[in-house]
C-alpha cells in the first residue's frame, strides 16, 4: 500500500506526563476541528542504532545505515540522507565488536567498496516508544494519526568529549501520518500545530537529532589537518594551533588502535605523527627552542614503535590482490606466508599496545598539550612574522628544494636520490595542507593534484623496494623458525618479482611525472598559488 | 493478487457483512487488502465510516480518467483500505457496456495494476445478474456465495455453479456458505446438512443470525474488530480459515 505523507515537528518544552506527549495547548489547538482520541493498541520498544565507520564514509556518501533490533536478530535498513530506503537484509545476530565485514546480503553489497577496510562502529543507539493519537472526523472516521516518539539516546563509544554510556533525550518528535484519501486532513492538523507555541517543524532527522543530543554532529571526525588559522595571524599561534590539531587526531585514534577495532587508526595516528614531526622540522623555527628539540625526538620514537605493524597491516591488507596476481604459483601456496604475518602481527601489538599505554607516551600528550595552549595563548605577543608569511617563505622554499633535487635526478641516479625527493615531496605536501585555509581553493587543487601525482610515482617506487626487501627478511625469518615450505618460498620469489617490476615501471615513469609537477606550467601553478592567496599577506 | 468477491442474486443475505468482516481478518492477517464497495448503497463504505463517494463517479474510473488508486481511503485498520461506493455506481452497467469491446472483463482489467499494492481484494457486489455482476465474476478468483438455509437458495446455487461453468478460460472457484442461520429452526439445520453433503465447496461454517452483526451499522465497524470474543467474530474467523488460501 502506498506509504502516505508524514509530517514531523519537534516539541522544544518537554512534554507533559498525562496528554501522551502532546502539550495541553497543541491538544487544545487540535480538538478545535477534530475529535481527538488516544489509540488503544500500543506500540511495543523500538531499539535501532546508527552505525558508520569512523571517518563517517557512508554518511559522506549520502548514506544511513540502521540496525534495527527485533526480538532475535533485527535488520539493517540503509537509506539515503533523506530517508529514501536503498537496501534492507536481515541479520540474525549482531557482533558486540564493531564488524569489519557484514554477512553476505544486499546492504554489504552496496556499502562494502566504501567502507573497506574501515569496520562499522555503532554512532548512536536509539531506544524509543511511540504513543499514536487519532484525530477523527465527524463521522467519527480516523482521518488523521500523531505519533508521539519518546526517545532515549545513548553513546555506545567514546568519541572526543562524548564518552561511552551517556545517555540523553532529544526534543520530543511529533509525526503527523497521513491517512490514505485524507490528505487535506493531515494538512489541516499540520498546520494548526505548527502555530502552537513550543512546536517547530523538524529540521533534523531523527539520525542527525539523535547525535545532537549526544553533543555530536556528522562527519566529526576526519583526518585531514583543518586548522583554523588566517594570514595575519601571529606565526606562533598559527603553527601551535596546527600542531595542538595534529595532537588531536591522534588522541582520537588511539582507543580505535589499543582496541585493534580496524587498520586505519593506526594509519591516521602515524599521518598526524609524521605531520607532527614534519611541521616541527619545518615551521618548529617559531616555537620556543628547547620545545621542538625535546619533541622531535619523542615524536620520532613514536613514529618508529608503531612502524613494524604498519608495514605487516600492508601486506596483510594487499595480501588478496598480491595472491591475485600470482601466475606461476597457487594462491594457496602463499597461506603460510599470511599465517606468519597474523603470528607476527600479534605479536607487534603487544609490544604497540605497551607502548601507548606506558608513561613516556602519555608524557608526549600531557605535556605537548600543555605546552602547545601555553603558545597558543601567549604567542600572540610576537606579532611577527604572520602566518601568511612563514607559509609564503617555507612553502616556496620547499617547492624550490624539489626542483633542485629531482631536476638533477638521471636515469643512472641511484635509488637513495628517489627516496630523499619522496621525503621532501610529503613534506611540501603537508605544509600545504597545515596552511591550506589560507590558499586559494582552486590553485590549491592544481598544485596538490601535480604533487599528487610525483607523489604516488616515487611511493610506488620506494615501497615497491622496500616490500621486496621485506619479503626476503620475512623469507629468513620464517626458515628460521621453520615455517617456510618451498612452495610458500618460491610463491614469495614470484611476489619479489612482480614487486621489482612495479618499481621498474615506477622509476620508468618518473621523468614525466616530475616535469608536470616541476616545468615551467607546474612553477607557473606553484607561483599561482603563493602569490595569489592569502598566504602572500 | 487474490481477488474475493461476495455475490447472490438476492439482497439482504448477508454479503456486505461477510465482505467487510473477512477483509478484515484478512487485513489482521498481515495481508494488504483492499475492500471495493460495488453497492451504490454503500453500506460497506457506511460501515468503516467512510463517505460513499468518489469525485468524477463511477464514469471516472471505468473510462480510466480516474485511477483506483487515487480513489482508495485508508481505513480505521491498519492494512486495510476501502474503494468507497458512489451513488453513479447504479449507472454502472451502462458505463461498463458503453465504451469497451469486453464489456465483462472492465473490472478485472482495472484492478490489474493493483497486484503491487495488494495481496487481496474484495468485491462487495450489489445483488442482482447485471454486467457489473457478470463482470465481478471473471474477476473473482473466489466467488463467496452466502445462502440463506431455504429451498430456494438451493436452485440458486445450483443456476450459479452452471452459469459459471460455461466461462471461456478463467473460472472463479463459487464457495458458499450458510448466513444468517437459526439454529433453534430444524428446517435450517436439515438444509445445512443435507447441502454440505451434496454439493462440493460449501463451507462447514454456518453464520448464525445474531443482533450484535446488525448492530454493525451502530458501532460502524466490524463485528471482529468491536467484539473479537463474541460468537459471531469467532464464526467469521473459522469461515476465513476455510476460504483464505492455501486452505483447500
Amino acid at each position: 500500500m502506498t506509504t502516505p505523507g508524514v509530517r514531523e515537528f519537534v516539541l522544544e518544552a518537554p512534554a507533559e506526563d498525562d496528554t501522551r506527549g502532546l502539550p495541553a495547548a497543541a491538544l487544545a489547538a487540535l480538538a478545535g476541528a477534530f475529535t481527538v482520541a488516544p489509540e488503544h493498541d500500543g506500540a511495543g520498544t523500538h531499539r535501532r542504532t546508527w552505525l558508520d565507520t569512523f571517518d563517517w564514509q557512508l554518511y559522506r556518501a549520502g548514506l544511513t545505515l540502521q540496525f534495527e533490533q527485533a526480538r532475535r536478530g533485527g535488520r539493517l535498513l540503509l537509506a539515503k540522507a533523506d530517508g529514501t530506503p536503498q537496501a534492507e537484509q536481515p541479520v540474525t545476530s549482531w557482533p558486540r565488536r564493531p564488524a569489519l565485514d557484514l554477512p553476505d546480503g544486499p546492504v554489504r553489497d552496496r556499502i562494502s567498496v566504501l567502507t573497506r577496510p574501515r569496520a562499522l562502529l555503532p554512532i548512536v543507539k536509539v531506544v524509543s516508544t511511540a504513543s499514536v493519537t487519532r484525530l477523527l472526523n465527524a463521522d467519527g472516521k480516523t482521518v488523521v494519526r500523531l505519533i508521539a516518539d519518546h526517545a532515549t539516546v545513548t553513546a555506545p563509544m567514546t568519541v572526543g568529549a562524548t564518552a561511552a554510556g551517556i545517555t540523553a533525550e532529544p526534543p520530543l518528535r511529533l509525526a503527523i501520518a497521513e491517512v490514505r484519501g485524507y490528505p487535506g486532513q493531515a494538512r489541516k492538523a499540520a498546520s494548526l500545530l505548527a502555530a502552537v507555541p513550543g512546536v517547530s517543524a523538524a529540521s533534523q532527522s531523527e539520525f542527525i537529532a539523535a547525535l545532537t543530543a549526544l553533543g555530536r554532529h556528522p562527519a566529526d571526525y576526519s583526518s585531514s589537518v583543518e586548522a583554523e588559522i588566517t594570514a595575519t595571524m601571529p606565526a606562533t599561534v598559527a603553527v601551535a594551533r596546527v600542531l595542538l590539531r595534529l595532537l588531536d587526531t591522534m588522541e582520537l585514534n588511539v582507543d580505535g588502535v589499543l582496541r585493534d577495532i580496524d587498520t586505519e587508526f593506526l594509519h591516521d595516528f602515524r599521518v598526524a605523527v609524521r605531520r607532527t614531526r614534519s611541521a616541527i622540522k619545518l615551521l618548529g623555527g617559531v616555537l620556543p627552542a628547547e620545545l621542538a628539540g625535546h619533541y622531535a625526538a619523542e615524536f620520532k620514537w613514536l613514529g618508529d614503535v608503531t612502524t613494524p605493524i604498519r608495514d605487516l597491516d600492508v601486506h596483510l591488507l594487499g595480501f588478496d590482490a598480491m595472491t591475485e596476481q600470482l601466475v606461476a604459483a597457487s594462491p594457496a601456496d602463499l597461506e603460510p606466508l599470511r599465517a606468519f604475518l597474523v603470528r607476527r602481527r600479534a605479536l607487534e601489538f603487544r609490544r604497540l599496545a605497551r607502548a601507548l599505554r606506558g608513561p613516556r607516551f602519555r608524557a608526549i600528550t600531557d605535556d605537548w598539550r600543555k605546552a602547545l595552549l601555553e603558545v597558543r595563548d601567549t604567542g600572540g605577543r610576537k606579532r611577527r612574522p604572520t602566518a601568511g608569511t612563514l607559509a609564503l617563505a617555507t612553502t616556496g622554499r620547499a617547492f624550490r628544494r624539489i626542483a633542485a633535487l629531482g631536476g638533477a635526478i638521471t636515469p643512472d641516479s641511484p635509488p637513495e636520490s628517489l627516496h630523499n625527493l619522496r621525503k621532501r615531496a610529503k613534506e611540501l605536501r603537508y605544509l600545504l595542507e597545515f596552511f591550506a585555509p589560507l590558499h586559494d581553493p582552486v590553485a590549491y587543487r592544481k598544485v596538490v593534484g601535480d604533487l599528487k601525482q610525483l607523489q604516488d610515482c616515487l611511493g610506488e617506487f620506494q615501497d615497491s623496494q622496500v616490500q621486496r626487501e621485506e619479503i626476503h627478511a620475512l623469507a629468513d625469518a620464517m626458515l628460521a623458525e621453520r615455517a617456510a615450505p618451498a612452495a610458500t618460498l618460491l610463491a614469495m620469489g614470484e611476489i619479489a618479482a612482480k614487486l621489482a617490476l612495479s618499481q621498474a615501471e615506477a622509476r620508468a615513469d618518473f621523468a614525466r611525472r616530475f616535469a608536470r609537477f616541476a616545468g615551467p606550467e607546474g612553477q607557473q601553478r606553484v607561483r599561482t598559488l603563493l602569490t595569489g592567496s592569502g598566504a602572500g599577506q | 493478487m487474490k481477488i474475493f468477491a461476495t455475490y447472490n442474486i438476492k439482497g439482504g443475505v448477508g454479503k456486505t457483512t461477510a465482505a467487510v468482516n473477512l477483509a478484515y481478518l484478512s487485513a489482521a492477517d498481515g495481508y494488504r487488502t483492499l475492500l471495493w464497495d460495488l453497492d451504490p448503497q454503500g453500506a460497506a463504505s457506511f460501515l468503516f465510516r467512510i463517505k460513499p463517494r468518489v469525485k468524477g463517479g463511477g464514469k471516472a474510473l471505468i473510462r480510466g480518467t480516474k485511477t483506483l488508486d487515487d480513489a482508495i481511503k485508508g481505513t480505521d485498520f491498519d492494512d486495510l483500505d476501502l474503494l468507497p461506493a458512489d451513488f453513479t455506481y447504479r449507472n454502472m452497467d451502462l458505463l461498463l457496456d458503453g465504451n469497451d469491446k469486453k464489456p465483462t472483463r472492465k473490472i478485472a482489467q482495472l484492478l490489474r495494476p493493483m497486484a503491487a499494492e495488494y495481496d487481496h481484494v474484495f468485491l462487495d457486489c450489489p445483488p442482482s445478474i447485471s454486467l457489473v455482476s457478470e463482470n465481478v465474476m471473471h474477476a473473482a478468483d473466489v466467488l463467496l456465495v452466502p445462502l440463506i438455509p431455504t429451498t430456494l437458495s438451493v436452485r440458486t446455487l445450483d443456476q450459479l455453479t452452471e452459469f459459471v461453468a460455461g466461462f471461456n478460460g478463467h473460472r472463479p472457484e463459487v464457495r458458499a456458505f450458510f448466513s444468517m442461520v437459526d439454529r433453534r429452526k430444524k428446517l435450517h439445520q436439515e438444509i445445512i446438512k443435507d447441502l454440505q453433503a451434496e454439493r462440493a465447496g460449501v463451507a462447514a461454517t454456518p453464520i448464525p443470525s445474531l443482533s450484535l452483526i446488525e448492530r454493525m451499522s451502530v458501532e460502524r465497524a466490524p463485528v471482529t474488530a468491536f467484539a473479537p470474543r463474541s460468537v459471531a467474530a469467532r464464526a467469521y474467523r473459522d469461515l476465513w480459515s476455510e476460504v483464505r488460501p492455501g486452505q483447500r
